[in-house]
């Protein structure tokens, strides 16, 4: 018997529908109403103004540390737009124009930021997944979530959001392959900003694409211009539709840049170039958006400066309620909450000393 | 009542479990067609079908992973680990997620979610067969950790485990799934979670132990009413996490007297802890120094030094007797 060739038949497709010179191509533009189309701008202007807010806070030593997601607000806003508010949404940690769209408060994310578990508190009845830092690790519970939302008779999805440098964790594969197994209606969105810290993109995987991963999966994978919302929001639609209709999970690999820093306590210029900074700002997903728009007559510039003006007063009030909240979030005994349904006999042993070890401090400061 | 094995009892909980609750679900590997290496999943693919008895791609960390999305969405996910020497690759799934969830999320998402596991030494394994981890998981917050003596009591734990609004790490005493039989009640019955249990009366000495070992040491406390004229008292602690330290305490207060028996390698081992609470809650009742009879400080033999390895019933009874001799 000869040795034979087994060629897998795969391709992967790449989705641009509003190229970086802003040139679109008419016939793949989603369909979507005007409204919606201003929303998404809204939307990802907040973002980007908020990013900048927040660094300027950490800067000035008013907030702790976090990952700034300005550059990628395309890639976010455009997967989180395609679901329904019953959908799922698991994030790992840069997903604030995410966030955003699905109706997070500003002042809310400020807390978190500033060491509030508070802060962290979804809301009633919310369907996105608190914040999860170690890479890759979420991406098994949005397969469950899923599996649980079929197995229910749903026809509800979960996404989840993830980098480049999560699709070398072992998670990465464990979620992907269950999915396929079980066409587990989950949309796995990978935003691929070129760097996980300091580690480029090629040297996170040989493979030349990250949506042809997808393939040993048996499962579809497609490349998207991150950076184009229209593209993101599309290639995400599809996905969805797949997903509700019970033909399983897919992969899809957005093209992207972080154009600032992995968190606040990074410094890119150790290992990047301001060359290559450059050439991704002319990419950036803020400015082909927004001549996309005037181009329909949909925004000009009066109408973006009254957004700014808006969104500078709802930052600023983010800020003072932040801090209101904060000033009444005194109470130390907050640590003990929510270990468990039931506290056990022990720890509430450990509370009962923290409390009269507080009073006692407080005692001595009084006397 | 028949007279059932643990692994029988174990089946029945699940059984009757996903009997009454169409949220319980169990998945892991060779649960489904197979009714599992152990057999404790056994029939619950015929019974219920394959969505409801998973079998899984083999990789750890998904099953206990995509278990925590399951029970944040609705369902109360019974995951089976294989051997619990393959959990560490599940650790950051229970450490930093369904330990973490309900705290996280400030009581909104929750992990109903049970993590099966047969644990411990004594059945002549292959290596990675025959660790008693329990520690690893008895120190993370938000996490329980379960461990039966018996057929009736792991049946009566596991309907808790599978109810309980919290992750419970449920780790069986492998050598006891068919060591002996036991009635079991074919109507419910649970047992509270965290709460140990006196298993043995007796003034002179407290016996403090769980999983497989409790038996060497039930044997130990027989032999030395027998030949020594001493009534030992026994504590089944059950729970690891968490903790019951009220009965255990109560006892040495009484006594003046305690070992501590477990398989697992003594140095920051459950011992350890108990001790600990012992010099807080019962120092001033101590008659003598407490004893611990473990595993020693080694990696687990291969099977052909495993019972030097483990303590036995003359090690229990040394220690009993050092603690009698003060």
């Amino acid at each position: 018997m000869p040795r034979q060739i087994i060629e897998p038949q795969y391709r992967v497709e790449y989705l641009s529908i509003l190229d970086p010179d802003c040139q679109l191509d008419a016939e793949l533009e989603p369909g979507l109403d005007d409204d919606t189309l201003k929303r998404f701008y809204r939307t990802m202007l907040l973002a980007r103004r908020f990013d900048e807010f927040q660094l300027k806070l950490q800067h000035q030593g008013r907030l702790g540390t976090f990952a700034p997601s300005s550059g990628q607000e395309a890639a976010q806003l455009g997967a989180a737009a395609a679901l329904r508010k019953e959908d799922w949404v698991v994030p790992s940690f840069r997903e604030l124009a995410a966030y955003l769209w699905r109706g997070a408060k500003l002042d809310q994310i400020l807390l978190y930021f500033d060491g509030y578990n508070e802060g962290a508190d979804p809301g009633k009845g919310a369907r996105d997944l608190p914040t999860a830092i170690p890479v890759a690790t979420q991406i098994p519970h949005a397969v469950g979530l899923a599996y649980a939302a079929r197995y229910q008779g749903r026809d509800d999805v979960a996404l989840v959001f993830f980098g480049d440098g999560a699709t070398s964790e072992g998670d990465f594969h464990e979620g992907l392959n269950f999915a396929g197994v079980f066409a587990a209606p989950t949309i796995f969105l990978c935003q691929n900003n070129q760097w996980a810290i300091s580690v480029p993109r090629e040297h996170q995987s040989h493979s030349k694409t990250l949506a042809q991963k997808a393939l040993a999966y048996g499962i579809p994978g497609v490349q998207v211009d991150g950076n184009d919302v229209l593209a993101v929001y599309q290639a995400t639609r599809e996905a969805v539709e797949r997903a509700r209709k019970g033909e399983g999970p897919t992969l899809i690999e957005c093209i992207t840049y972080r154009l600032a820093a992995h968190t606040t306590a990074d410094d890119p210029k150790r290992y990047r170039t301001p060359e290559e900074e450059e050439a991704w700002k002319k990419c950036d997903p803020l400015r082909r958006f927004r001549h996309y728009l005037g181009g329909k007559g949909l925004l000009d510039d009066a109408a973006v400066e009254a957004m700014e003006k808006e969104i500078a007063e709802e930052m600023k009030q983010a800020w003072n309620s932040a801090g209101e909240r904060m000033a009444a979030l005194t109470d130390p005994i907050t640590i003990f909450d929510h270990q468990f349904a039931e506290m056990p006999a022990y720890l509430n042993e450990q509370r009962e000393a923290f409390i009269a070890h507080h009073r006692g401090n407080r005692k001595d400061k009084d006397g | 009542m028949a007279k059932l094995t643990m692994v029988e009892a174990l089946n029945l909980a699940l059984r009757q479990e996903m009997g009454k609750d169409q949220s319980v679900v169990v998945l892991g590997e060779d649960v489904g067609v197979d009714g599992g290496v152990f057999r404790v999943t056994e029939r619950l693919y015929k019974e219920y079908g394959e969505k409801r008895a998973i079998d899984t791609p083999l990789a750890e960390s998904a099953i206990v992973g995509i278990a925590i999305g399951m029970a944040i969405n609705g369902l109360r996910p019974v995951s089976e680990i294989q051997f619990s020497g393959f959990s560490y690759l599940a650790l950051t799934q229970l450490e930093s997620h369904a330990a973490r969830m309900r705290w996280r999320s400030r009581g909104r998402f929750t992990v109903p979610l049970v993590v099966r596991m047969p644990y411990g030494g004594g059945v002549h394994a292959l290596e990675h067969h025959s660790e008693s981890k329990e520690v690893f998981f008895s120190h993370i917050p938000g996490l329980k950790c379960v461990i039966p003596s018996s057929p009736r009591n792991a049946r009566a734990l596991l309907v808790s485990a599978i109810r309980d609004p919290d992750p419970v790490v449920f780790m069986e005493p492998k050598a006891l799934y068919r060591a002996f039989r036991e009635e079991v009640p074919e109507e419910e019955e649970t047992l509270p979670l965290g709460k140990s249990q006196r298993v043995r009366e007796g003034g002179d000495i407290t016996l403090i132990s769980y999983g497989a070992m409790l038996r060497r040491t039930l044997e130990a406390a027989e032999q030395l009413a027998k030949e020594d004229g001493v009534e030992a008292e026994v504590i089944d602690l059950l729970t690891l996490s968490p903790l019951d330290d009220a009965l255990f305490s109560e006892s040495v207060r009484n006594t003046g007297r305690a070992v501590i028996v477990h398989e697992a390698q003594r140095s920051f081992g459950a011992a350890g802890e108990i001790i600990a609470r012992l010099v807080e809650r019962a120092f001033f009742y101590l008659e003598a120094p407490i004893e611990r009879v473990t595993g020693y400080d080694v990696t687990v033999p291969y099977f052909a030094h495993e019972q030097d390895y483990l303590p036995d019933v003359p090690r229990i009874l040394a220690a009993a007797r050092k603690a009698l001799s003060e």
